[in-house]
């Protein structure tokens, strides 16, 4: 898509920044990354009154444009690189209205870095409330640049907000804010000289952030570092005063334009909610409670809408059965494609809901209390408070919850967090615990109110954050690490979730989810139907001459006859083979050879597991009547003891080599990504590939 | 007087900071020289706290809260 006009939206975190790019944009967006570095970008398009097209990025939230955190570098690289495909036309800096002061810091930067700036002045409502009111023309004339009232919530002042964008001007008219070259004037000045740049403040940023700026050459950092050196430039001393001016002069221009009740403190709502959600006792308590109550309605609220998919696919199967001509590539489509798809497909409604809930408890401010409380729990074990996202995010999805732990700014907390984030259960493992729970765990309830597969899965849960908070400690004690951690964090006031955030949210990743098993799911489930369905040499033919002998075709029905045939036929094909093959090294953890391709093809995505189930058991299954994973599983029995495959035992160690096996190749590549070191992501397979095969072996034999 | 001294409720006015790569962190977060700050409450294991500095709710650890010298 092609716009005419390329707006950045810059703020703080918790101002509303996301909303008001949604209520700009609509579904009318995507995310991507941004080239070189695996920042989330989020572009969208919004039609201006004038006719125009404008392109609107969403850049990470941020207090200042010194970044303390990979996510925030990008803000400046993105705004000061004017070869930067991404550099904006126009900033929009979105403010707190009622928490002015410390917002004006951002903006006093970004306008001196000289972009032509609009300023959006949300949460005008929160303001009123709080009885401050806002001189907004004075405020406007101070700084020189166009300032819109909005509410991105209650959506007010947007269409007012998009006339600005497209009367703004092409040239930065703000106000100067500070004096930059007071700071460090002969440096400022040698710099602007030697790059060719005429605004003292991006000279100034360049001095302290040119390490880190991809935009410059080696040579040109080179020259800087040598200056800094001559002009004796301390970068914290210099960002000190600097911060100290800029807080000067939002202190003069807040005098006259912003009034506040004198009040003392008083008790507000956000307070009180506080006093109870962080209460020494109750703060825990309701915490899990929380959790329990998020797992228990991921399980029960999906059923319905789960077994309504389930019956379409075999509705569709079915009917495929019957229009189709009967030949191998109507079986690789009906058994091959589609079973594998049904088998994923199914667990939408979970990763919706699981979705939703992550999304709420962000969005209402309640996963900052719980980073506040655990925070020296966390530290116990090597890890930091806001450990607690990527971990709670893991229950989603490892990879976008790896690229989160970007915010925590020691390297190694965020090390020690990226080795253990994977062994959170995540949603690929809910698939396979739903299938293997519902086995050989009973669907009843105890104590009333608590089903006993809930609880089951709700144990699953659990014990992964228990193994994942282990092995942090032990991480801790082998990584070294420099620099000190600290924890400094804004507690943002609680909110209503917004709805339509929340919707957005399930939406998206449940279509990514979609696309990316999807592609996955269908490549595996066709390599491995052709894998099933062939087999080496002259096997084959030699099986179908065996039972067209009269001895088998006089004295078995002809069902159960074509049922033999076909499992003998699944035995010596390739993926029979395969199987046969790693058997000897599973045994030992009660897994068969069917349950070893599984194993096998699970190592792309663990979710391919019961599209694996699926396809292994359609093929060794009547084509007449179409079952459901669950009920093929069921009714698998072991050919020797004739027992059923998924005992207690089996089940439950088949879950434990699925809570710690690395089995997620996306998972692997964001390890590397984010770390830039294949040791790494190979340090984190072996490990978690010997804790899997342990826990199973002791799973199993405990059980047996 | 250093911020982590204080009680759950009580008030002081910053007055300077031992650490200059610390107090770089909390002037930005608009912990200046100057400002009131406020103890709102501590967290359930003792650590961190969170401080009422210029209208908003901010967390630090007991630790950082000691870098900060009250008048």
């Amino acid at each position: 898509m092609k716009a005419d006009i390329r707006v950045a939206l810059v703020g703080n975190p918790n101002t509303g920044k996301s909303t008001l790019f949604n209520v700009l944009t609509g579904l009318n967006q995507k995310i991507g990354n941004f080239p070189g570095v695996t920042v989330e970008k989020k572009v969208g398009y919004c039609q201006l009154p004038d006719g125009r097209k404008a392109e609107v990025i969403d850049l990470p939230g941020t207090y200042s444009i010194y970044p303390k955190s990979q996510d925030e570098s990008i803000v400046f690289s993105v705004l000061a690189d004017s070869s930067n495909p991404h550099r904006p036309d126009l900033v929009v800096v979105i403010l707190d209205a009622s928490n002015l002061k410390r917002n004006l810091l951002l903006y006093s930067q970004v306008a001196d870095l000289k972009i032509p700036v609009i300023v959006a002045l949300n949460m005008m409502d929160m303001a009123k409330k709080a009885d401050i009111s806002i001189n907004v023309d004075l405020l406007a004339e101070r700084l020189g640049v166009p300032v819109v009232p909005i509410s991105a919530r209650k959506v007010n002042g947007i269409e007012q907000l998009k006339e600005a964008i497209s009367y703004a001007n092409k040239f930065a008219l703000q106000e100067d804010s500070i004096d930059v070259n007071t700071i460090a004037p002969q440096l400022v000045e040698a710099i602007g000289d030697e790059m060719h740049i005429d605004n003292p403040y991006l000279a100034l940023q360049l001095a302290h952030q040119h390490e880190t700026l991809k935009f410059l050459t080696p040579e040109q950092s080179d020259r800087i570092e040598e200056l800094e050196h001559q002009y004796s430039f301390n970068s914290q001393k210099a960002q000190g005063m600097e911060t100290i001016a800029r807080y000067a002069f939002i202190n003069d221009l807040l005098y006259d334009t912003v009034t506040k009740p004198v009040t003392a403190h008083e008790e507000n709502l956000s307070n009180r909610i506080d006093k109870v959600l962080t209460h020494k006792i109750f703060g825990f308590v309701i915490f899990l409670g929380i959790l329990l109550f998020m797992f228990q309605a991921i399980f029960s609220w999906s059923a319905y809408p789960m077994s309504l998919i389930a019956d379409g696919f075999v509705w569709v199967q079915d009917n495929l059965h019957h229009i189709l001509p009967a030949g191998p590539l109507a079986n690789l489509l009906i058994d091959g494609v589609i079973a594998g798809l049904s088998g994923v497909m199914v667990f939408i409604p979970q990763i919706a809901i699981l979705f939703a809930f992550i999304s709420i408890l962000e969005d209402t401010g309640y996963m900052s209390r719980v980073t506040f409380m655990m925070d020296k729990l966390m530290r116990k074990v090597g890890l930091n408070g806001k450990s607690v996202v990527p971990l709670i995010g893991g229950f989603a999805c490892a990879v976008p919850s790896i690229m989160s732990t970007r915010t925590i700014e020691n390297w190694k907390d965020r090390m020690i967090t990226i080795m253990v984030t994977p062994l959170v259960t995540c949603s690929a493992r809910l698939p396979v615990y739903t299938l293997l729970i519902a086995l050989v765990v009973p669907n009843k309830n105890i104590w009333w109110v608590f089903n006993m597969q809930g609880l089951a899965l709700t144990g699953m849960y659990v014990f992964s954050l228990v193994s994942a908070v282990l092995v942090a400690w032990v991480f801790k004690y082998i990584l070294k690490g420099k620099e000190r951690g600290y924890f400094i964090m804004e507690l943002p006031v609680y909110r209503m979730p917004r709805w339509k955030n929340v919707v957005l949210s399930m939406y998206d990743r449940s279509k990514a989810f979609v696309l990316q098993a999807g592609k996955v799911i269908i490549a595996v489930s066709v390599i491995l139907w052709v894998l099933a369905s062939y087999g080496p040499g002259k096997k084959f033919d030699q099986i179908d001459k065996q039972y067209a002998q009269t001895q088998y075709t006089q004295h078995m029905s002809a069902d159960s006859l074509s049922r033999t045939i076909a499992s003998a036929k699944l035995e010596n094909s390739y993926a029979g083979v395969m199987g046969h093959v790693i058997e000897p090294v599973i045994k030992p953890l009660g897994f068969d050879w069917k349950i070893g391709i599984a194993l096998i093809t699970s190592f792309a995505a663990r979710e391919v597991f019961v599209g694996t189930m699926a396809t292994m058991y359609s093929v060794n299954g009547s084509a007449e009547k179409m079952q459901s994973v669950y009920e093929k599983m069921h009714q698998a029995k072991n050919p020797q003891t004739g027992q059923p495959v998924f005992t207690l035992a089996v089940a439950f160690s088949l879950m434990m080599f699925y809570a710690f096996a690395m089995q997620c190749a996306s998972t692997m590549a964001v390890v590397y990504r984010e770390t830039k070191n294949w040791r790494w992501p190979a340090v984190q397979f072996a490990y978690m590939t010997v804790l899997a095969y342990a826990a199973s072996f002791v799973t199993y034999h405990l059980l047996r | 007087m250093r911020l982590s001294q204080l009680e759950v409720g009580e008030k002081g006015i910053v007055k300077e900071f031992t650490d200059l790569e610390m107090s770089v962190k909390l002037m930005e977060m608009g912990c200046l020289p100057g400002e009131e700050i406020r103890v709102e409450r501590v967290a359930p294991l003792g650590d961190p706290i969170a401080i009422n500095v210029s209208g908003y709710q901010l967390s630090l650890r007991k630790r950082e809260a000691h870098t900060i010298v009250l008048q």
